[in-house]
């Protein structure tokens, strides 16, 4: 397998900034003499020196180009990044979302002149409440960590309507960071239970770590290890039985849409990611959606306006009576080009489409498994004999004992085969952990590209181990100093600027 | 260059095979030989070595002569700097104390130590915390948490020391009293403690909360302790470095660190106290036991703080023990125990407890 990514340099330099490229007094564009508006705008606020990089149009067109070929993304290639659900995103929602009647409209607009808009979230909400099997959805959050901490606002008004400050959530061992950190964010002790030996939830602890102090329990099923939490009735039972809630993390939803539903298990609180299971673009910062789903009981307490309808008068409208209501979480209504796409891909596929989403993404997940198990260097630490559900999480401890490799290595080495990396070193407890989703949206070919360069990678960690602990050495730039890219970020022209000085 | 120091303890482990419980003492050294015993701390140095080979060319290795590394370092491929005079086969404890110091001297950036609690204890009489300590498991007892797995692990965490650099970590070393040990009772003390580095990649410190260095979740925990205590509750402190962060968040700097104190309405009221001493402080009035797991096993109750015993637990009742303890730590230690010499009081304590982890944040822990 050759690959090899583009990689743009001038003596040795990768291609310049923008602002680098920057000749003064060279126009790409002209701008008529003065725009009507900009007489209403008073003097002292125009400014007649502006700090913007001077080129033309082919440079700034040529410069973008150059750094979108040294980029990766899901349309360029396998991208198996565990828990992180990165499905191919249909261009059609992209058109959808881009339309006039969508990206033009200004929430500040009467009702009237939006029942479209209004009408798509009421609908999209009342699909999300199917699939997910609670009785109402707030669209508000914009990302999956919102939508946690806005899982454990409404967690403590409940509690706090019945008169009771109840200060403990319990997190499983295996959980997504965010959901310690949402808990602590709202106020809430975090109690960590450890998982089994089968990788679930160990009831023992469990049952010891409940008591009238529990909050709620977060969990994520199927869990992070991709495996279906088993005992959930029993779990929801000993929550539920000292009076905690069950919240739902919603990043694995994809390995069970249409099979069960978080409100049939019990969960009292489901969070979603639009931008996983709902196919939107995601990485890099956003924009999501992370709606919350939540049960009768809750409904009260979610945020406002809702949007309701009102079939007499046939008409869709903004509802801010909500007295015992959190209150708002985020400016209007949410992120809704996110909201569109999302709307797009579940009418696209259907309720039979959804369940085959799963289907194949279930099936893509065992395939890899079952074809990668017995290789050399890699293990399967909890419940081996599978089904595993939508992703499988190896351990690459049997490769560093023998060879001398870490995960972190077999994760750079197969950025030569022109693959993104699994998740590494998640969930922590698996050793050596590299966490592969494949979702729904890959050919078998492609599957089997990816188990090729997988074993080849096992074989080059005995005969070759120097080739992992260099790679990448195919891509745009090579391996990084991971400590000081995140210590020392610089994200500006004006920060870069000020450290060259 | 990095320089890394080497000491074996040749009669490390003699005791194990013949039943003898430990190789501390000329005496017995003789009765393991006598019974048959085989040196085996020469070989686990030489596995744990091997681990640092690919490394050579960039640490210089300082041992001491003879069966006290030179030769294992020889037979795993080095070209080791050999300081000290030793007379081969009569090493006793001076000589691991001798050459601790002397490598100190030189500057080592770390000693690998092959041996057991003994040898540890001998090493920090001489070098304390000021440098770094790694014990590869060779002695009968290992009672310290100063230990690695196994010697490669203890070779492999040594060289991602030299080339990487790893935090530190101040660990126990404990040793038990082998006359004792040898009548059927085990009684292990608190000796001291060493300076470890360790690999915080283990402990996944971001996915909880915690900071992956030691020190400042010892003071997350601190924190959270500090909040939860009440006015006129008296609070038996155990024995450690977890322990002496609570004290020290209270302003208390003179807290003991191998023995218990106790503390009301945040001022030291008893110092370095024993059994009686306990019961007498908090006889009729409300009081929280406080300790953090100590040694390789992880020991809640019952070894290097015997002081909080059987009686005084009982008074202080199950309820009011608050078991801390960072995430480096649980991450040596994922299971604890409990052995105060009561064994139906231990089976009150098995199963799982809520041990703190952090500032609002604890774990559920199994007690085995």
């Amino acid at each position: 397998m050759k690959y090899q990514q583009a990689r743009w340099a001038d003596d040795g330099r990768l291609e310049p900034l923008v602002f680098e490229l920057s000749k003064a007094k060279r126009i790409g564009y002209t701008l008529p003499p003065k725009a009507p508006s900009e007489s209403n705008i008073p003097n002292k606020l125009i400014r007649t020196e502006l700090e913007l990089p001077e080129l033309s149009e082919p440079e700034v067109v040529r410069h973008y180009t150059r750094l979108s070929q040294m980029n990766y993304g899901i349309d360029s290639g396998f991208y198996p990044l565990g828990s992180c659900t990165m499905k191919y995103n249909p261009k059609i929602c992209e058109e959808l979302a881009a339309l006039e009647t969508a990206s033009c409209i200004h929430p500040y607009q009467d009702e009237d002149t939006v029942q479209g808009a209004l009408e798509l979230m009421y609908k999209l909400e009342r699909c999300l409440a199917e699939i997910a099997g609670v009785a109402r959805v707030c669209l508000h959050p914009s990302a999956g960590a919102h939508g946690e901490f806005l899982g454990m606002l409404l967690t403590r008004a409940y509690h706090r309507s019945r008169g009771k400050e109840r200060n403990e959530v319990i997190v499983s061992d295996s959980a997504h960071g965010t959901n310690f950190a949402s808990a602590a964010m709202a106020g809430f002790d975090v109690v960590v239970v450890p998982s089994n030996s089968r990788g679930r939830v160990d009831l023992e602890a469990l049952r010891k770590a409940v008591s009238k102090r529990t909050a709620a329990l977060m969990l994520t099923n199927p869990n992070t290890l991709g495996l279906f939490e088993d005992e959930i009735l029993e779990i929801a039972k000993a929550v539920h039985k000292v009076g905690g809630l069950l919240y739902y993390d919603g990043a694995n939803l994809n390995g069970i849409l249409g099979k069960t539903r978080p409100g049939d298990m019990g969960f009292d609180i489901v969070h979603f990611n639009l931008h996983k299971t709902f196919g939107t673009p995601h990485g890099g910062g956003g924009p999501g959606a992370g709606p919350i789903g939540v049960t009768r009981k809750l409904e009260r307490f979610l945020p406002v306006p809702t949007v309701e309808y009102d079939k007499k008068r046939k008409r869709y409208h903004l509802d801010y009576r909500c007295p015992q209501s959190v209150g708002k979480i985020k400016s209007f209504y949410g992120n809704f080009g996110v909201l569109v796409k999302a709307y797009a891909y579940i009418l696209l596929m259907g309720a039979s489409g959804l369940r085959e989403v799963t289907e194949a993404a279930v099936l893509n997940a065992n395939y890899i498994m079952r074809k990668l198990q017995d290789v050399d260097g890699f293990e399967i630490k909890f419940d081996a004999s599978g089904p595993c559900k939508h992703e499988v999480v190896f351990s690459a401890e049997p490769m560093n004992k023998n060879y001398g490799v870490k995960a972190h290595s077999v994760a750079k080495r197969l950025l030569d085969y022109g693959i993104h990396a699994p998740t590494y070193y998640f969930p922590p407890i698996v050793p050596e952990a590299l966490m592969i989703e494949p979702t729904e949206t890959e050919t078998k070919e492609e599957l089997d590209r990816f188990i090729a360069a997988m074993r080849e990678i096992a074989e080059e960690a005995k005969s070759h181990p120097d080739k992992l602990l260099a790679a990448p050495t195919a891509t745009a730039i090579g391996r990084l100093d991971e400590a000081k890219a995140s210590r020392e970020p610089i994200l500006s022209w004006k920060m870069y600027r000020k450290l060259a000085k | 260059m990095k320089k890394l120091g080497v000491i074996v303890n040749p009669i490390a482990g003699m005791g194990g095979r013949v039943g003898l419980k430990g190789t501390d003492g000329a005496k017995i050294v003789k009765k393991a030989v006598a019974l048959g015993a085989k040196p085996v701390a020469s070989q686990k140095a030489v596995d744990a070595l091997k681990e640092l080979l690919p490394y050579k060319e960039n640490f210089l290795l300082i041992t001491y002569p003879h069966e006290m590394g030179e030769d294992e370092a020889k037979k795993a491929g080095f070209h080791p700097k050999v300081i000290g005079k030793i007379i081969s086969g009569q090493t006793t404890a001076e000589d691991t104390i001798r050459a601790a110091r002397e490598m100190s001297m030189e500057g080592v950036d770390l000693i690998l130590l092959v041996g057991g609690d003994g040898t540890m204890r001998d090493a920090i009489s001489a070098v304390g915390t000021m440098t770094p300590l790694l014990g590869v498991p060779a002695g009968v007892k290992l009672h310290s948490a100063c230990f690695a797995n196994t010697p490669e692990s203890a070779g492999k965490v040594a060289a991602c020391f030299l080339s990487e650099g790893l935090p530190l970590r101040e660990a126990e070393v404990m040793d038990i009293d082998e006359d004792a040990y040898r009548q059927n009772r085990l009684s292990a003390k608190l000796k001291g403690f060493a300076k470890v580095p360790y690999e915080p990649t283990m402990v996944q410190a971001t996915k909880e909360g915690s900071t992956g260095y030691e020190l400042a979740d010892q003071k997350a925990i601190a924190r959270w302790v500090f909040e939860l205590m009440e006015k006129g509750r008296a609070y038996v402190l155990g024995p450690g470095t977890t322990t002496r962060a609570v004290a020290e968040e209270l302003g208390i700097y003179d807290s003991t660190l191998l023995g218990v104190d106790i503390i009301r309405d945040y001022k030291m009221v008893a110092k370095d106290v024993g059994e009686e001493r306990i019961l007498r402080t908090i006889e009729g009035k409300p009081a929280t036991i406080i300790v953090s797991p100590i040694g390789r096993q992880g020991f809640v109750l019952g070894r290097g703080n015997q002081q909080i015993s059987p009686k005084v637990v009982k008074k202080v009742g199950k309820d009011n023990i608050l078991v801390i303890a960072t995430p480096q730590k649980l991450s040596s230690t994922p299971t604890l125990k409990v052995d105060t010499g009561d064994a139906k009081l231990d089976e009150v304590f098995r199963g799982y407890i809520k041990v703190i982890t952090g500032y609002h944040q604890s774990r559920m822990v199994k007690i085995i």
